[in-house]
């Protein structure tokens, strides 16, 4: 008798450890995160005409209309003979990546109540999907910038010192930085969400305050020698050290501090772990909550 | 006949909601909750709630949907979940799913659970209806290997070979409900659970997914736990079923008796007045105009008597239409016995009070009760469009005269059927 009773494949029951979390049962549900991707992916611009060549233009016209207002009229040094559109295309390059990680996740539970309602499998595959989709896209982003590097450092004489670093090995754990820390903060706020709907307002505009002092368009020792009492808000956050850090290695611009290579990842890491605990949490009770 | 046999064990499964504008709670709960949680002490909201009846106003705002329920099933076994609406079934095969966690108590199994709670989950209108095969596949369970080596088998179960590489944006609802029903069809769980599924598609494809139903529990020994309003498919296909009651197990056994004690203790149907709520609504309401509440006026339907109803519609945005009031009566055992049409009126803005005589030709003596809808149009011109529809709102006795008054006791047999129909002999004398 006792021995039949432990022999349960599992059991559904209301308590609730801090880290509830399934690695083989995740691990189980793999080809429905490669399913989601490839959805993402195909039907995003289904019915548009230009198609998936919206993944150049926004990029591209961004860059166009930051060097336009940032370093034309405003007069924004991009320093070493960099060309501003280049520095721009990489600032925001790297800077989408990130922010379409977190407003992709933010909204995790509220755009899957439906299905999240009717159908159980692991929940952290919805907002996993949402950042491996982006990595294609950034990874199709990556290679206008690639273009365009290519063309302005042999075409032309604008980019002499436009140099890519050795440290641009460490470019895919940056990336993973950039994945984590959105995936992070998402999941935080796609949770708190499901009970306080006001953070939905805040996200959208947020994130556009978020760009302004991530030096996106900036250098950040431009703000520092410009706005040196307020320069600790850019320099402590870990988005404006990742993109100074990918703007380093890819052009050579700015410094390469080891110490804050290792403060982004340990911020990214941090807030990954705070968000799927988080997460976890409100799986189980989300649906009476909605 | 071991302990080995049960596939499934729900050991005092409770779930509590808190009624009102959050889910579980305000902040000052979540404090509180959180604070006797620290020292220790038991959920100081866990003790308060009532049991879950709807049509009872109560005192607190905590209402239990699942109180205490323990059930066994066993390998192989069909259970039929049935209940009034709002008896909480829809909350136990949640829990069952995983779609949301117990309040107390636990459920273990020895097998996989999938659940198909409605068909069509997850489906993407701009995919085709094989890369929806696929992906609907992936949502309940299945390895992309495994939906591989079955695809053949379900585009052919679901009859949609013709547009299975069409987005399924194009597919007719009928359609769409076939392929997600096919997919489901081919999940290999240990346990399956469905709901209300059956609702859909036509006849012809009911018939093939109550077969296929049937294979999946008998041929292949797997187990299933069905909910269904349909009382019918209930005794079909189920070996077994249970009865909730307000969130109770009231009755447990085989299905026939499970269905009749259903039909003969759990329905309460008001039989003097009643105010219409979302809970006697299958479909939303339109926002045009609604059914707001009916009254029964003639007090004793005897006999061959007339039937007076007295109904109140509140139109919101459809004033001066056509309308008319449409209804069937039932008798107990939910089989709809007929129906009728009023003629057709104007609308007035506002609450507005109509009566209904209905004329009882020959209903034998017993309980009935009336489903009510308000539709656009004229019954004579057949351009009927259902603006409010409400199921079980009214029931009525049909019962004798002279019974009342104690003299000759009338009595009827439920396997005479419903209508006592007059018959006049002339002999003739010679």
């Amino acid at each position: 008798m006792n021995k039949q009773d432990t022999n349960w494949l599992y059991t559904i029951s209301p308590k609730k450890k801090l880290i509830d979390l399934n690695f083989k049962e995740i691990w189980r549900y793999r080809d429905l995160l490669f399913l989601f991707v490839k959805r993402d992916i195909i039907t995003q611009y289904k019915q548009t005409i230009l198609g998936p060549l919206w993944y150049f233009i926004q990029p591209l016209f961004t860059s166009v209309i930051f060097t336009l207002i940032f370093n034309n009229l405003a007069a924004i040094p991009t320093g070493n003979g960099i060309p501003s559109f280049l520095f721009n295309l990489a600032g925001i390059t790297s800077w989408n990546y990130f922010s379409s990680c977190l407003t992709g996740t933010s909204d995790t539970f509220k755009a899957n109540q439906g299905i999240f309602g009717k159908v159980y499998f692991p929940r952290v595959i919805t907002p996993l999907s949402v950042v491996f989709s982006n990595l294609i896209k950034f990874g199709i982003q990556l290679l206008v910038f690639t273009f365009f590097y290519i063309y302005f450092v042999f075409f032309t004489d604008s980019a002499y010192s436009a140099l890519p670093q050795f440290s641009l090995l460490l470019l895919p754990v940056l990336v993973a930085f950039m994945g984590l820390f959105g995936l992070g903060f998402g999941m935080v706020i796609s949770s708190m969400t499901t009970k306080y709907r006001d953070l939905t307002f805040l996200v959208s505009f947020g994130v556009q305050l978020l760009m302004y002092a991530s030096a996106v368009m900036y250098p950040l020792s431009y703000f520092q020698e410009k706005i040196p009492e307020y320069s600790w808000i850019i320099e402590y956050n870990p988005m404006a050290t990742i993109i100074e850090l990918f703007r380093y290695m890819t052009l050579g611009v700015g410094d390469f501090l080891f110490s804050r290579f290792l403060y982004a990842g340990i911020v990214s890491v941090v807030f990954f772990l705070v968000g799927l605990v988080i997460f976890n949490k409100t799986e189980k009770s989300f649906i009476d909550t909605v | 006949m071991g302990n080995k046999d049960i596939i499934l064990k729900a050991e005092n499964i409770s779930k509590q909601y808190r009624l009102g504008l959050v889910g579980t709670g305000t902040i000052s709960h979540d404090l509180n909750r959180w604070w006797s949680k620290i020292r220790g002490k038991e959920d100081p909201y866990l003790k308060v709630g009532e049991s879950n009846d709807r049509s009872t106003k109560g005192n607190s705002e905590y209402v239990w949907a699942l109180q205490d329920i323990n059930f066994e099933v066993k390998r192989g076994e069909v259970l039929g979940i049935i209940g009034k609406n709002g008896a909480g079934k829809s909350t136990l095969l949640k829990i069952l799913s995983k779609v949301t966690g117990p309040t107390t108590g636990e459920i273990k199994t020895r097998g996989r659970i999938a659940s198909l709670l409605e068909v069509g989950t997850g489906f993407h209108g701009e995919m085709t209806g094989r890369e929806n095969v696929y992906l609907n596949g992936a949502i309940l369970g299945m390895t992309k290997k495994e939906i591989a080596s079955k695809i053949d088998e379900i585009i052919e179960f679901s009859g949609c070979q013709r547009y299975i590489d069409t987005p399924v944006k194009r597919y007719s609802s009928g359609m769409t409900v076939r392929l997600a029903f096919a997919v489901a069809a081919f999940l290999e769980p240990e346990i399956l659970v469905i709901d209300e599924v059956l609702a859909v598609g036509d006849a012809e494809f009911q018939k093939k997914a109550i077969g296929k139903m049937q294979d999946i529990s008998r041929g292949e020994g797997r187990t299933v736990l069905f909910v269904s309003h349909n009382m019918a498919a209930v005794k079909n296909l189920c070996t077994r079923a249970i009865v909730l009651q307000q969130g109770r197990i009231v009755f447990d056994g085989g299905q026939n008796e499970s269905v009749d004690y259903y039909f003969s203790n759990t329905r309460e149907i008001n039989k003097n007045y009643v105010l219409l709520n979302d809970a006697h609504r299958r479909k939303s309401r339109s926002k045009e105009s609604i059914l707001k509440s009916v009254k029964l006026i003639s007090k004793e339907s005897l006999l061959n008597k007339v039937i007076e109803l007295e109904i109140v519609l509140k139109t919101i945005n459809f004033v001066n239409n056509m309308v008319c009031v449409t209804g069937t009566i039932c008798n107990s055992k939910e089989e709809i016995l007929g129906s009728f049409f009023s003629d057709s009126f104007r609308l007035h803005k506002g609450e507005m009070k109509i009566n209904l005589t209905i004329l009882n030709s020959n209903l034998a003596l017993g309980e009935y009760y009336m489903n009510f809808s308000i539709s656009k149009g004229r019954f004579r011109e057949n351009n009927l469009e259902m603006l409010d529809n409400v199921y079980e709102a009214i029931g009525f006795d049909v019962f004798n005269e002279i019974n009342l008054e104690g003299g000759n006791t009338y009595k009827w047999d439920n396997s005479w059927g419903n209508f006592h129909f007059k018959s006049i002999i002339k002999q003739e004398n010679n």
